[in-house]
């Protein structure tokens, strides 16, 4: 890709007449409009990003001043009035949990899915499956977030009564009743959402995996899982981490499933399986409507906060695509 | 790959040799076996310990049919061999247990949103129908939900075209590493964020109200990574020949890329473009937060709340009775079509159009 910048700095001699242009300085106007104006979108796409964290941080500093609380600490979320309380304590416990309970589902599954699509399925399903995949990764959220709410939240009180028979004793998965829309099913319902790009990005990682080694260790004599096991899950493996942060990226920004799915309260409660908590992006979205200015902008502080995760996870992933890169190039 | 691995073990052949190297398989009847076995035990325990519920059934049968393959295969072929099978089995389960959900959620929005789905639901906006009764209709949502995406789009796809331009023809050193670096990590932002810059710049600070514009851009900020990234690996995918044919010419560099480089990856562009498309019509949040939906049609983009089918599906959910549910599973079945043509299309444009040195 590096050719044709080069080739264009010294202009082919035989097109000009006069001989003027010869230098190998010309610079036409066209190109120069043309570059500047492409140039002008990179940068334009570099402002915005600044501005985003500009008056982000801008908007929060106003409501973090105006705060009477501890912004970090304070279990309540109260900011209309003359004596705002507000804090995000718990809804920082509630993304976390969430995010972790679709992650430690998610991956594994995904992981399986992956394998199965690039190792066992057969090959006249394969390829259709992973169709099938990407295609799932574009449905809506908000889709997600009904079918959560009206489906999958009464067919898991069964599950949630087995699990607190059996697990009740460790106070996490102890289970009162009602409505299952805690955060664990926020969960199990972001891990659903998350699957197919986890899946997607995982997969391709394992087809990349060299042809050569699987097939040396075929040679071994080993048996399909050895194979996959000593040559397809190390060189994956950095690949499923970026997917896995990728998909950890989704679950913590995540809106509307969750805003449909949860009963938010500002209560942090001992058992995963009881309603109650919140994440971030939900109590945006169910707060906003009933905020005033000031309001608004304690809210952004929150949505600051979220974006300063998602920016640390998402950079973190990208960091490791980069280096597994580097990595695989030089080994090639 | 997958049909030399059934057959690890080498075949004796015809060589002399007094120990056969073949090693003890199980017969290709058995799994079957196992399985069948398996259920019919599933359903007497299910039967016997009176379970009602036929889930519990399934999974014990998963549980002995997994359990039985490999107590089986470590007893005739070893420990290797039956831990092969045990991930096999693995494998298949996770592949099974994922398509369980994502099946019910298709069939779930197919099945309950096509009760209400005809010509006047499609042609009617709610207008000033009473919440709980059925009736009225998405017509609005639709006009709202196509002119943000198009604003969007004509906002996004320039800016994430040229971008993509710069960092492939032109871009070189810290400037362009730069970009390709925030352009990753633009990717992630959750769109909620993404809503809540537009309502800090244009609503609280500008002082505009609501309206299908400030949720346009705001929806154009989550597309233009995504233009970006996929207009740039179609770029790259052009031969530099071509490129190289075109400047021996004489062709200044800025007409060989729109006569030579764009027309031909535009195929890929496009597809590009309309997944990036499809993603942003189904967000909600930023919607939510910038254009606050409405009852009635608006046809004007810039002037006054405006509906949108994702946050049509939203209002109608919170709403609660079963008129209305109805009417959120028939926009959410409606949503879904449009996000899956739209797929379908451009992953067709791609396989048609596709450069034909791609591999």
């Amino acid at each position: 890709m590096n050719s044709p910048s080069s080739i264009s700095e010294t202009p082919p001699p035989p097109a000009s007449p006069a001989g003027a242009a010869i230098s190998g300085k010309a610079v036409r106007p066209g190109d120069r409009i043309f570059l500047g104006f492409s140039r002008g979108s990179g940068i334009a796409l570099l402002v915005i990003m600044a501005a985003i964290a500009a008056f982000l941080t801008y908007r929060s500093v106003l409501a973090i001043t105006g705060d009477k609380a501890d912004f970090f600490t304070t279990f309540d979320w109260n900011a209309t009035g003359t004596e705002p309380k507000f804090g995000i304590a718990v809804l920082a416990f509630g993304t976390v949990v969430s995010s972790v309970v679709a992650m430690v589902i998610a991956v594994p599954v995904a992981v399986g899915i992956a394998l199965f699509i690039s190792h066992y399925a057969p090959r006249k399903l394969a390829s259709p499956l992973g169709y099938v995949i990407d295609l799932l990764a574009a449905v809506p959220s908000i889709v997600y977030g009904l079918w959560g709410a009206l489906f999958l939240v009464p067919h898991l009180s069964g599950l949630y009564g087995w699990l607190d028979d059996y697990l009740g004793w460790t106070g996490i998965f102890s289970y009162g009743g009602g409505a299952a829309r805690s955060l664990f099913t926020v969960g199990i319902l972001l891990a659903i959402m998350i699957l197919p790009i986890v899946t997607s990005v995982s997969r391709e990682v394992f087809l990349q995996a060299p042809k050569m080694h699987e097939e040396a260790a075929l040679a071994l004599g080993a048996t399909r899982w050895e194979v996959i096991r000593m040559s397809v899950l190390p060189f994956g493996r950095s690949g499923v981490i970026s997917a896995s942060m990728l998909g950890l990226g989704r679950a913590l920004g995540e809106t509307m499933a969750v805003a449909t799915v949860l009963s938010p309260s500002f209560l942090i409660s001992k058992s995963l399986l009881d309603p109650g908590g919140g994440t971030f992006a939900q109590n945006i979205a169910s707060k906003f409507s009933e905020a005033d200015q000031f309001g608004q902008d304690a809210l952004i502080a929150s949505g600051l906060v979220l974006f300063v995760i998602t920016l640390l996870v998402n950079g973190g992933a990208r960091l490791i695509i980069a280096r597994r890169k580097e990595y695989s190039g030089a080994a090639a | 790959m997958t049909a030399v691995t059934d057959r690890p073990t080498v075949a004796s052949g015809g060589a002399p040799l007094p120990v056969s190297l073949k090693q003890a398989r199980l017969p290709r009847w058995a799994p079957p076996v196992i399985a069948l076995v398996a259920a019919g035990a599933g359903c007497g325990i299910g039967l016997g310990a009176g379970l009602d519920s036929t889930i519990q059934w399934g999974l014990i049968a998963a549980a002995l049919f997994v359990l039985g393959t490999y107590v089986l295969s470590a007893a005739v072929e070893g420990g290797r061999q039956a831990k092969d099978r045990l991930a096999t089995s693995m494998v298949w389960t996770s592949f099974l247990l994922a398509v369980i959900p994502l099946a019910s959620l298709l069939w779930e929005t197919v099945a309950r949103g096509i009760k209400v789905l005809n010509v006047y639901f499609l042609s009617h906006s709610m207008g000033t129908l009473p919440d709980a009764l059925p009736g009225g209709g998405i017509y609005h949502a639709i006009i709202g939900t196509l002119e943000q995406v198009g604003l969007a789009t004509l906002i996004a796809a320039p800016i994430g075209l040229l971008t993509a331009i710069y960092l492939v023809e032109y871009g070189r050193g810290r400037f362009a590493k730069t970009v390709t670096f925030f352009v990753d990590v633009m990717t992630g932002i959750p769109s909620i964020v993404a809503g809540l810059f537009i309502l800090s710049v244009w609503i609280l600070i500008l002082g505009f109200g609501p309206s299908g514009f400030a949720g346009a851009m705001a929806l154009a900020i989550l597309m233009m990574p995504v233009v970006v990234r996929s207009t740039e690996e179609m770029l790259k995918l052009v031969p530099n020949e071509l490129r190289e044919a075109s400047l021996a010419l004489g062709v200044p560099k800025w007409r060989t890329i729109l006569k030579v480089v764009l027309p031909t990856s535009l195929g890929g562009i496009t597809t590009g473009v309309m997944l990036a498309i499809a993603r942003i019509t189904g967000e909600t949040a930023p919607v939510l937060l910038l254009v606050w939906g409405a009852k009635t049609i608006n046809n004007n983009p810039f002037d006054g709340a405006q509906q949108s089918l994702p946050l049509y599906v939203f209002q109608q959910w919170q709403i609660g009775t079963d008129a209305a549910y109805d009417r959120a599973w028939g926009a959410a079945l409606v949503l879904i079509a449009f996000v899956m043509i739209l797929n379908l299309v451009a992953r067709g444009i791609a396989r048609w159009k596709a450069p034909k040195t791609h591999r």
